[in-house]
C-alpha cells in the first residue's frame, strides 16, 4: 500500500508537514518535527530510485485520474536522481538548521521560516516528479515563493531588496514558462509531457511551437540562472540567511536545470532542439561566457559569500555546456556535476555558515585572516569544498570535469576541452585567496577564536565526506547519470 | 478568419504583455514594477481563456440541444495561476512594506545609493 504511492508521499508529507510545522510555535520543536519530515522524505526517495533502477520507469496515476487527463507522477531515473539530490540536501542541510536559524533569523520568525523550508522542499520535488506541464509550473511557483521568504529572512536589510529583485525576475520567467506551456496545450490538446512528446512532431514546423520551445527556453533559463539572466542570483544568496543559501544554491537551480533537460529532451525532443533549432549553439555559448564571466568576478570579490555565488554561475555553466554537446558523454558530465556541485557548493555554503555563525554578519575576506588557526575544522572543510570546485583529483569536481573533457575530444572540439581547464585555473585563484588568507596571516584583531559547534560542523563535514567518497568510488553516480543520460536520449529513436 | 483582425484577442494579449513588461523594467518605483508584473501576468491569462473558447460553442452545462461546447479546462487552469498571481502580489507587497520600513524609500535609486553608501 505504501510503496504503491511513493510518488505521491515523496511530496504530499512535506507539504502537509508545512502548516503543522507553523502550529508547533516552538522554534526547537519546529526544527526537530522538520528534521523528521526531511529525513522520511530522504528514505522515500530512495526507495524509489531503488525502484526505478530495478523496475524501469514508474507511472503514477494522481487520485487515480488515467493519464493524460489526469495529473501523471512519472517517475525514471533522471527525477529519480534528481529527487535524491534535492532531498539529500535537504536533509543534511536541515541538521545544521537548528543552531544556525536560532542564531540568524528572529525568534518569532523561525517556525515561518521552517515552514517556508518545507514548502520549498515540496516545490522542489514535486517540480522533479511531475508528469504534467502545468503542476509543474504550479510546483515552480510553489518553491519560487517560499525561497524569497526565506531570502527575506536574512540578517542584512538588503536581503529584502535582494528578494524583491528575485522575486521580480522569477515571476516573469515562471509566467515565461507559463505562456510556453499555453502555446503547446494550444496546439496540442494536452499538458501530460509523455503525451505531448508523442503529439508535437506532427506539428513542428509551425510557428507556435516554435515559441513555445523560445518562451520556455527563456523562462527556465532564468530560472536556472544561465548567465545573462544570472543577475537576481549573487545577490539572493549572498543576504539570505546561511541555511536558505545552502539549501538554494545546492537544490533550487538544480532542479531548473532538470526543468530544462526534461522539455529538452523528453517534450521537444533532441532532433528538435538540436538540429532544427540552434539550441546547442546557443546554451555552449552562454556556457562558456557564463564559466569565464562568473569566475572572473568571483576572484574580485570581498564578500565570500558573494563570491561563491558568482562560482555557482560559473558551476551552472559547466552543466549547461555537458548538456549543450547532446551526446550520452556529454549529458552524463552535466547530470553528474548537478549532483556534484549540490554536495560541494552545500558543504561550501554551511562551512560559510558555521564562520557566519562565529563572526555574524556578511562575512569578508579580511575575517578569513588565520581562520586556519582559530576554526581548523570549519578551514579545512572550505579547501576540501574549495579544491573540488577546481576539480582536483580524487574529489567529486574532478569527475565532472573529467567526463566534460572527454565529451569535448569525443566531438573533436578541443578548445573547449581547453577552455574548461582554463576555466579551472581561475577557481584556483579564487579559492587560493581564501587559503592564503585562512593559513598564512595573522588573525584580525579581537577576533573570537573558537571552532563552530559540532551541530554545524557535522553536516558540512557529512557533505564534504560525501563529495570525496564519490571523488574516488564514483560507479554509482556514473552509471546512474549514465543510464539517465542515454533514457533522455533515446526517448524517440 | 485569419487576418489580422480575426486575430484580435491576441493581438490584445500582445498588447497587454508589452505594456507590463516596459513597466516592470522601465520604472524604478517598486510599487509599479509589481502593477506591471500584473498587468504581464494578465495578459497571460488573457491568452488561456481565448484559446479555450470554440466558435459557436456553449458554456460547458451539459444540455440536450447543445452540440458544441467550449473548452472549460483553460478557465480552470487559469484559476490556478491567478491564485498563484495573488500570492505573487501579497508576497510583493509585503516586502515593499519592509524595503519602506527599512530604507525609508520604495525607489530602486534610493535605495541603490543607501546601500553604496554604507
Amino acid at each position: 500500500m505504501i510503496t504503491a504511492n511513493l510518488p505521491a508521499l515523496q511530496v504530499v508529507i512535506p507539504l502537509l508537514a508545512a502548516p503543522l510545522s507553523l502550529v508547533l510555535r516552538r522554534p526547537g520543536l519546529a526544527w526537530l518535527f522538520t528534521l523528521l519530515i526531511s529525513i522520511i522524505t530522504l528514505f522515500v526517495s530512495l526507495e524509489l530510485l531503488r525502484q526505478v533502477l530495478s523496475g524501469g520507469v514508474i507511472s503514477y496515476a494522481m487520485g487515480g485520474w488515467e493519464p493524460p487527463w489526469g495529473i501523471e507522477y512519472r517517475v525514471d531515473t533522471v527525477n529519480a536522481f534528481v529527487l535524491l539530490i534535492v532531498s539529500i540536501i535537504g536533509a543534511v542541510v536541515m541538521l545544521s538548521a537548528g543552531e544556525s536559524v536560532a542564531r540568524e533569523v528572529p525568534e518569532d520568525k523561525q517556525p515561518l521560516f521552517y515552514t517556508a523550508y518545507l514548502l520549498c522542499l515540496t516545490g522542489l520535488l514535486g517540480i522533479a516528479i511531475t508528469g504534467d506541464a502545468f503542476n509543474l509550473f504550479v510546483f515552480l511557483e510553489i518553491s519560487s515563493l517560499s525561497s524569497y521568504i526565506m531570502i527575506s529572512l536574512g540578517q542584512d536589510r538588503r536581503s529584502l531588496t535582494a528578494a524583491f529583485q528575485y522575486l521580480i525576475m522569477g515571476t516573469i520567467g515562471a509566467t515565461f514558462i507559463l505562456i510556453g506551456v499555453g502555446l503547446l496545450y494550444m496546439m496540442t490538446g494536452t499538458l501530460n509531457m509523455h503525451d505531448l512528446s508523442q503529439r508535437l512532431p506532427a506539428i513542428m514546423e509551425t510557428r507556435t511551437v516554435h515559441s513555445a520551445f523560445a518562451f520556455l527556453t527563456v523562462g527556465i533559463s532564468i530560472k536556472l540562472a544561465l548567465f545573462p539572466l544570472h543577475l537576481w542570483l549573487p545577490n539572493a544568496y549572498t543576504y539570505a540567511p546561511s541555511v536558505a543559501t545552502a539549501f538554494l544554491a545546492a537544490t533550487a537551480t538544480k532542479v531548473a536545470v532538470y526543468v530544462l533537460l526534461r522539455f529538452v529532451f523528453t517534450v521537444f525532443g533532441v532532433e528538435f532542439a538540436f538540429e532544427m533549432m540552434p539550441l546547442g549553439e546557443i546554451l555552449m555559448l552562454l556556457a562558456l561566457l557564463a564559466i569565464f564571466s562568473g569566475s572572473t568576478v568571483a576572484i574580485f570579490q570581498d564578500n565570500i559569500k558573494r563570491m561563491m555565488a558568482y562560482s555557482s554561475v560559473a558551476q551552472i555553466g559547466y552543466m549547461i555546456l555537458g548538456i549543450s554537446f547532446a551526446t550520452v558523454t556529454g549529458l552524463t558530465a552535466g547530470i553528474l556535476h548537478l549532483f556534484n556541485h549540490a554536495m560541494m557548493k552545500g558543504a561550501l555554503f554551511l562551512a560559510l555558515g558555521c564562520i557566519v555563525y562565529r563572526i555574524g554578519g556578511n562575512v569578508r575576506l579580511d575575517d578569513f585572516r588565520g581562520l586556519g588557526k582559530t576554526m581548523p575544522w570549519t578551514m579545512a572543510a572550505v579547501v576540501a569544498g574549495g579544491l573540488s570546485l577546481i576539480g582536483v583529483p580524487l574529489t567529486v569536481g574532478f569527475v565532472s570535469k573529467w567526463y566534460l573533457v572527454l565529451a569535448a575530444l569525443e566531438q573533436g572540439w578541443w578548445p573547449i576541452a581547453v577552455m574548461v581547464l582554463v576555466g579551472s585555473l581561475l577557481a584556483v585563484v579564487y579559492i587560493w585567496k581564501l587559503v592564503e588568507a585562512a593559513y598564512f596571516q595573522a588573525p584580525k584583531e579581537g577576533a573570537s577564536g573558537a571552532e563552530a559547534p559540532l551541530s554545524l560542523l557535522i553536516p558540512t563535514w557529512l557533505l564534504i565526506g560525501a563529495s570525496v567518497y564519490f571523488g574516488i568510488d564514483t560507479d554509482l553516480t556514473v552509471s546512474v547519470a549514465q543510464i539517465a543520460a542515454q533514457s533522455l536520449l533515446e526517448v524517440r529513436p | 478568419m485569419t487576418t489580422v483582425l480575426g486575430l484580435y484577442n491576441y493581438w490584445v494579449v500582445i498588447f497587454l504583455m508589452m505594456v507590463g513588461f516596459y513597466i516592470v523594467i522601465a520604472h524604478g518605483n517598486m510599487v509599479k514594477k509589481v502593477v506591471g508584473l500584473n498587468i504581464f501576468q494578465t495578459s497571460v491569462f488573457i491568452l488561456y481563456i481565448s484559446v479555450g473558447k470554440v466558435r459557436d460553442g456553449a458554456a460547458p452545462i451539459l444540455d440536450d440541444t447543445v452540440t458544441v461546447y467550449s473548452n472549460p479546462l483553460p478557465h480552470v487552469l487559469i484559476l490556478t495561476a491567478i491564485v498563484v498571481g495573488v500570492a505573487t502580489t501579497a508576497l510583493a507587497l509585503a516586502l515593499i512594506v519592509r524595503i519602506r520600513e527599512s530604507y525609508g524609500s520604495i525607489e530602486e535609486e534610493d535605495i541603490h545609493r543607501q546601500d553604496e553608501s554604507l
